[in-house]
């Protein structure tokens, strides 16, 4: 291997590893960002204290303000290491306040960095009542003219409502170690037994889950390496080229017509690599180990 | 879930910023958020746990904390997870090192 | 048998061993022998009481021949004596329980611990001692000479020439000791070709060779997963890279297993590459090829590593770093446990490992109750050898700072790495160590110490660096102990005035001591935080096993 490889390889900190505040530090511009509500200035859930369960200052997700490239934006970063990620209310009432914020200030772009199981299940009803409020504000925030960029690089990817919250986003900038999907890997095999869906065969749940797949079959926007430096690069060249479209309902159902197409052509197929195959991957076994920009390669040269 | 405080003689810490937090609530860690307490030469900790029991050595590693730091103004919230003793010291020496500041 | 030589008659072991042969023989059983027939050629060539070499590597294991032992008739054969490094499979103790053998002479036992520790309850097998492995291979040719080995290899060619393959381990000292004192060696291995990519051990040392029905298993012992190393563990590396590798200027070493020495060894190409130690630490290793030594290879700090035995998955990234590894002219790595053990014992400054238990005096042990497991390759490489003659900086500053400058030998630094607490809170630090329970339960001549305190030179934890060498006392060396046991019983039980008396004196270096920022205590410093950077850094060359990847 030659030097400087072996030099980037040591070099690079981990977005997959890092702490919502690590991540909130080196994806946004040095010393931009401005926390609403700080952890001196906020209290844990009191449903967790009433469940005997010690909260977080922060009930789990960062709201704030910053830059990014130099450009104003408002931020979200949940914290996946509590609780999983899991939205309890004042978590959802923290990101909620945050994107109508947004709806008002109109920055240059929201900056969503997902980390994230879904509802937090000891908050029952008022979880659920978060995420859908969630779902309404990020479409509120869009049709203000204001892009809703989502990051799913965690160790809890974005699964259950904060699936679907990401993909509501305008677009998602993501790592292979990123996991985006309704049900989680665990609930499926639970729900549908094992022969349905092996949870514990971690490569299987990446290979239709993580980041290499879901940009393969376009869900995510851009693909990054796990390292925030990366984060922020994909986050800055994706807003420089975003232009949030007008909501029009010939553009969704174009989408859901792109859906349903794409459900009819991988039906029965059981895994990532039968789905590379049909995409036209010549070697779906070497993706896996490719490294990022190979594979951007490569998808430009898949037939359209 | 166990609440502790504590409250330990210590010198005065001088500080960088209004607050510091450190680590995070999940399985084996823990945060810690410090900000300016009452009292310049004493160090009030507050703590809640998930694991019970463990009161004692709560106290013995608080105690060596503020007797080997100048952690004396200082208010500090502990939210834990299970973390042991050595993660405790770790993110309480980290936390420290961010609330008074200095190069890394 | 190894009855003592009747009056006249200085060739029993070769009339004996013609007599073997010739029972084989008259069953039509030739050199090549198929695997359904082995059980019968077993029965004819090994006679009860022999002892028998059965070839348990750590690693590579003659798995095939010895459930075919396992399932010989205890009429035909029984009270073997069994003289073997390692006992890593069911079949191993399945001898002793089939009344196929009663004596074992051993090392390491491993997974098989707790069966074994039951037969002796039970009267079923008599433990001749545990070794080290140095030990048994010495006694191999002294009192423990097999009369008859089952050894593993890679492949055969016709002649009956063995390749061992990276796995080579413990072979050349079994074999050597079989075949030449009368003794009939027999080979299992997983193919025969028409030429061996090299020849390991020579056909006119085999007398049998079968092809296995599948390939001998090896366990991927010395893969640590860099995912699951701690901030904690990184801070000890910090500390132990600067308090002890450049404070001794250690260069020729040898690591323990575990996620505390991994660590160090992913910081090598970040934190001790800063510090301007790369060069001056860790150039020479006897050692496993682990891989998370692959960033510290490949950013070039390493020169040179002999191995003990292979890595499941190293064999393509070793044949292609030959400067580093020792590999035979087909380019795969040739291992040998006993060579690297001596090359661990006399040619390396620093031995550094983990352990279960210490005590106040330093002593080390793994043994837990209900289980006997011997350690290995530890007790050697953790023990100062008296007889080293040849200097080096490391050697001679670790013994003037025990002896004074006058000091007639160095010391061979011996280090100890260890959380205060294991898992559920079981503290490391105990005022007496678990082994001496298990003598008495077991009625051991000695109790089962991994390390004696006594070659301790350095103990590791969270707290601090405590430096035995410079301990004038017993009782400092026990305050010394307890100042770096931190929250244990052990560790609050201290003399607070002679821990911080110890401390100015040097004896006990906390991190703020050795300038350490605990801030940077931090996975970031990781050169790897994965399998996948593992591959990455080796350019792909690393092939880890299904169970560690999740790609």
């Amino acid at each position: 291997m030659n030097a400087p490889v072996a030099n980037k390889l040591a070099l690079r900190r981990s977005y997959f590893e890092a702490s919502a505040r690590a991540r909130v530090a080196a994806v946004l511009d040095a010393g931009s960002f401005h926390e609403f509500l700080p952890p001196e200035a906020s209290e844990p859930s009191p449903h967790l204290a009433v469940l005997d369960i010690p909260g977080a200052f922060d009930d789990g997700v960062i709201v704030g303000s910053a830059t990014l490239g130099g450009r104003p934006v408002l931020v979200i970063a949940q914290e996946g290491q509590f609780m999983g990620g899991a939205v309890g209310e004042i978590h959802g009432a923290k990101i909620v306040g945050l994107l109508r914020r947004a709806v008002e200030e109109k920055p240059a772009a929201v900056i969503f960095m997902a980390d994230s199981g879904g509802v937090r299940l000891h908050e029952a009803n008022a979880g659920l009542i978060a995420i859908s409020e969630i779902m309404r504000a990020v479409l509120d925030t869009r049709a203000a003219g204001v892009p809703v960029i989502a990051l799913v690089g965690g160790s809890c990817g974005a699964f259950g409502g904060m699936g679907i919250v990401s993909r509501l986003c305008s677009a998602i900038v993501m790592s292979e170690e990123g996991r985006l999907a309704l049900s989680g890997p665990e609930v499926i095999e639970t729900v549908a037994g094992v022969e349905e869906f092996d949870s514990k065969d971690r490569a299987l749940v990446w290979r239709v889950t993580g980041g290499k797949h879901r940009y393969l079959t376009g869900d995510c926007s851009e693909l990054v390496e796990d390292d925030a430096a990366s984060f922020r690069d994909g986050a800055i060249a994706l807003l420089a080229r975003w232009h949030e479209p007008a909501p029009a309902s010939s553009t969704l159902r174009a989408e859901q017509a792109r859906l349903t197409e794409r459900r009819q052509r991988f039906a029965g197929l059981r895994d990532g690599l039968d789905v590379w195959g049909a995409l036209g991957v010549a070697e779906p076994r070497q993706i896996p180990m490719m490294d990022r920009d190979s594979l951007v390669a490569l998808k430009k040269g898949l037939p359209a | 879930m166990e609440k502790l405080e504590f409250r330990f003689p210590a010198q005065p810490a001088t500080p960088a910023a209004g607050a510091a937090l450190c680590g995070v609530v999940g399985s084996g860690n823990l945060e810690i958020l410090i900000r300016p307490g009452d009292e310049a030469d004493a160090c009030v900790v507050s703590v809640k746990t998930s694991a019970r029991g463990f009161g004692r050595i709560w106290e013995a590693v608080i105690a060596e904390f503020a007797a080997r730091h100048a952690a004396g103004g200082t208010r500090i919230a502990i939210n834990d997870m299970g973390a042991t003793p050595a993660v405790v010291s770790l993110r309480l020496g980290q936390a420290l090192g961010e609330y008074t500041g200095g190069v890394q | 048998m190894n009855a003592p030589h009747p009056a006249g008659a200085w060739d029993t072991r070769r009339r004996g061993r013609l007599q073997r042969l010739e029972r084989a023989a008259a069953l039509g059983l030739a050199r090549r022998v198929e695997a359904p027939r082995v059980g019968e050629l077993l029965e004819a060539v090994i006679e009860p009481g022999d002892r028998v070499c059965l070839e348990g590597n750590n690693q590579k294991q003659a798995d095939f021949l010895a459930e075919t032992l396992a399932d010989c008739s205890p009429e035909r054969l029984h009270d073997l004596h069994m003289v073997q490094s390692v006992l890593a499979l069911p079949s191993h103790v399945d001898l002793f329980e089939r009344g196929i053998a009663s004596k074992l002479d051993f090392s390491f036992s491993g997974p098989q611990g707790g069966r074994l520790a039951r037969l002796v309850q039970d009267r079923q097998i008599e433990i001749g001692a545990i070794h080290t492995y140095l030990e048994l291979f010495g006694r191999y040719f002294v009192d423990l000479t097999p009369n008859v080995c089952l050894i593993a290899a890679h492949a055969a060619d016709a002649a009956g020439n063995l390749y061992t393959g990276p796995n080579t381990e413990d072979t050349p000292a079994i074999v050597e000791a079989t075949a030449f004192k009368g003794g009939i060696v027999i080979a299992q291995v997983n193919e025969l070709v028409d030429t061996l990519p090299r020849v390991d051990i020579p056909a006119d040392w085999v007398d049998f060779y079968v092809v296995a029905p599948r390939p001998n298993y090896i366990e991927p012992l010395f893969t640590r997963d860099p995912a699951q190393i701690t901030d904690v563990q990184v801070l000890m590396a910090m500390m132990a890279l600067k308090g002890i590798y450049a404070e001794y200027g250690v260069k020729r070493l040898n690591h323990g297993i575990g996620f505390d020495t991994a660590a160090i060894e992913l910081l090598l190409p970040t934190y001790a590459t800063e510090l301007g130690l790369k060069g001056k630490i860790c150039t020479h290793w006897a050692l496993n090829p682990h891989p998370t030594l692959i960033p510290a290879i490949e950013s070039g700090c390493v020169e040179s590593i002999h191995s003990f035995g292979s890595e499941v998955g190293m064999e393509n990234y070793i044949a292609a770093r030959s400067d580093v590894f020792f590999t035979g002219p087909d380019g795969s790595m040739r291992s040998n446990r006993a060579f690297s053990q001596t090359a661990g014992l006399y040619a390396c400054d620093m031995f550094i490992g983990s352990t279960l238990q210490m005590d106040l005096a330093g002593n080390s042990s793994t043994a837990t109750l209900g289980r006997i497991t011997g350690f290995g390759g530890a007790p050697n490489m953790g023990s100062d050898p008296h007889g080293r003659r040849h200097a080096s900086p490391a050697w001679l500053k670790a013994g003037r700072e025990a002896g004074g400058p006058n000091a007639i030998r160095g010391r061979k630094l011996v280090v100890q790495m260890v959380e205060t607490f294991r898992e559920h809170m079981a503290p490391v630090f105990v005022e007496e160590l678990d082994a001496w329970k298990l003598q008495e339960s077991m009625g051991m001549e000695l109790p089962p110490i991994m390390i004696y305190g006594d070659d301790v030179t350095h103990i590791v934890t969270e707290e601090g660096i405590a430096n035995l060498l410079l301990c004038r006392t017993p009782e400092e060396r026990e305050q010394a102990i307890r100042g770096v046991a931190g929250f244990t019983p052990v560790g609050m039980a201290r003399d607070r005035q002679m821990v911080e008396e110890l401390r100015q004196r040097g004896v006990i270096r906390r991190a703020e001591d050795l300038g350490i920022d605990s801030r940077r205590a931090n996975r970031d410093l990781l050169a790897a935080r994965s399998i996948k950077d593992l591959v990455r850094w080796s350019g792909g060359l690393y092939a880890p096993p299904a169970r560690f990847r999740n790609w």
